[in-house]
């Protein structure tokens, strides 16, 4: 089952075509991240899926409906992490978390939702006198707290230092556990790498390779490049057979790297090629 | 999952309650804006009510009775038209308006939280405009409940009409900081065309009086002062009546007027979408 289809998805400004032609399949339960450059259209894919954009043509389906159409009902079933808000700033965050909890059928409980996110000792704080990534976390609490079937979060972990993007991949990670489908946006690799059940590298408007972290581009088929003592460097398809004739020759192999393009290099290699 | 889809909704009604009350919480977390907008109109009163000490040919009836009368009609317009307009227009740019629209809340429950607000902070200001009045003018409470019924359907209108019209307004306005200023103008304009700041209003052309009569603030505080001034300060109104009838029927107009510009231009977000 698809939580979310899109077909030639095109929004365009004028004579500018932020989204050009976007066609995109997420399934129910996936962790999917989409990656790309700054404006490659990211944020406006994912603001047209949330119902927040309007699109200019293209087929669009969220949850079964058209989000350009979406009543409150389909709102309920859907989980919105803003990139850059300073809304509430008067409020405390347990207040704030209760308040938008309030508002859906079915919510988890504000101090439940405080603790998922790591803020529990921040509870009675005032939102204003949040740190940045602090900040961040109340957004992805006012994200799931009324137990969305699908989150969208658009670079969460934008500002975060390494130990709270780790606790950040565990929460998605649990959230994906409990059955929520996933869609995030990342400027980072390693986190598409290491949350992603597939991903997609998007460039000018479209969707330039689709994929596992493992597979992405031909990733793993791609030639490995073999390097040896003495400054010797080969590309090959099949490294072992080649170690093996190396081995054979009696060549010297102190110093032996075999490596495999890094998920970087693919990603970099893909938009390379788009440009 | 199943569960979340079988839930009822929550009611637009509930959720609007719910949004007049953290409306209010944060209002009164911001001391500022608190101060301005209850304290503005009686410090207005109170240098009015010393500037202008003279008193009218009616016995029992001075200056600064009139003034305690009329100054409500500009203290509902501020706490009405004002916040409304400013509340909206930071709630659009802080992303209050953007997170709502992602949840189940609704525009009818997010604007019906704002009337909520702006009522009950219409009638803090009321509450400290008639102190002013009664402790340091000795204005007298009106006895009768005829009075206090018009108090009532003219405190209705006018919040609706200037709430609508804060709204509409809200769509106007660029961005926050400059919000308090832009619609001030229009407001402090009205006030003296409509005989709030000059009383009594026949002292103005009557080409300004025709011009005021078309917009609800004349009529607000003609009707203020009905409730509060004796029946013979009517002498001192432009068509020598209270005119209740047509007041009901101006600031009524107004909050048609109002709704339709609400429909047709309140936007959730600031930027093109």
């Amino acid at each position: 089952m698809t939580a979310i289809n899109v077909r030639g998805l095109r929004k365009t400004y004028g004579s500018h075509h932020a989204v050009d032609g976007l066609d995109l399949d997420v399934e129910v339960g996936e962790v999917f991240a989409l990656l790309g450059p700054n404006g490659a259209g990211k944020t406006t894919t994912v603001e047209i899926l949330e119902g927040h954009r309007r699109r200019t043509s293209g087929e669009v389906t969220v949850l079964g409906l058209d989000p350009g159409h979406a009543d409150r009902h389909w709102r309920a079933r859907i989980g919105i992490v803003l990139q850059s808000t300073s809304d509430a700033a008067d409020l405390t965050v347990h207040e704030i978390v209760r308040h938008i909890g309030g508002c859906y059928p079915n919510p988890r409980g504000a101090a439940e939702v405080i603790d998922l996110v790591g803020l529990t000792d921040k509870s009675k704080a005032k939102v204003r006198t949040l740190s940045g990534g602090q900040r961040r976390r109340l957004d992805v609490a006012l994200g799931i707290v009324g137990r969305p079937e699908i989150v969208f979060l658009d670079e969460p972990t934008t500002g975060f230092d390494p130990e709270a993007r780790r606790q950040f991949w565990h929460l998605i990670r649990r959230l994906s556990a409990e059955g929520s489908t996933i869609l995030l946006t990342t400027h980072y690799l390693d986190e598409a790498e290491a949350l992603a059940d597939r991903l997609a590298v998007i460039a000018d408007g479209a969707i330039v390779a689709e994929g596992t972290p493992a597979t992405l581009g031909g990733r793993a088929t791609a030639e490995a490049v073999v390097s040896w003592s003495g400054g010797h460097r080969e590309h090959a398809a099949d490294p072992v057979a080649l170690i093996m004739r190396l081995v054979a020759e009696g060549a010297d192999l102190t110093g032996l790297t075999v490596t495999r393009p890094t998920l970087e290099d693919t990603y970099l290699a893909l938009i390379g090629e788009a440009r | 999952m199943t569960t979340t889809s079988l839930a009822p909704a929550v009611s637009t009604l509930t959720i609007g309650v719910r949004r007049g009350g953290i409306e209010l919480l944060q209002f009164m977390r911001d001391k500022t804006s608190l101060i301005f907008t209850f304290f503005f109109p009686a410090m207005l009163l109170l240098l009015f009510g010393a500037i202008f000490t003279d008193s009218y040919d009616l016995p029992g009836l001075s200056a600064a009775q009139v003034f305690t009368s009329s100054m409500i009609a500009y203290g509902v317009i501020s706490t009405s038209f004002i916040t409304m307009g400013v509340g909206i227009a930071t709630d659009r740019e802080d992303g209050t308006l953007k997170r709502l629209r992602g949840t189940p809340v609704t525009a009818t429950a997010y604007f019906l939280g704002k009337l909520i607000l702006v009522a009950a902070l219409t009638a803090g200001e009321v509450v400290v405009l008639l102190a002013v009045g009664v402790l340091v003018f000795d204005m007298p409470l009106p006895s009768e409940a005829g009075r206090w019924v018009t108090f009532a359907w003219l405190f209705v209108l006018s919040v609706t009409s200037c709430g609508l019209l804060g709204i509409a307004a809200s769509a106007l306005v660029r961005n926050s900081r400059t919000a308090g200023a832009v619609l001030n103008v229009p407001v402090v304009a009205l006030q003296f065309l409509s005989g709030v700041f000059i009383h009594p209003i026949t002292q103005l052309p009557d080409w300004m009086i025709t011009f005021a009569s078309v917009f609800p603030v004349k009529w607000m505080a003609q009707g203020f002062r009905s409730v509060f001034l004796p029946d013979a300060a009517t002498t001192f109104e432009a068509g020598g009546a209270w005119e209740h009838g047509r007041i009901a029927l101006v600031l009524g107009a107004w909050c048609v007027v109002g709704l339709v510009l609400c429909l047709t231009t309140f936007r959730w977000t600031s930027r093109r979408d």
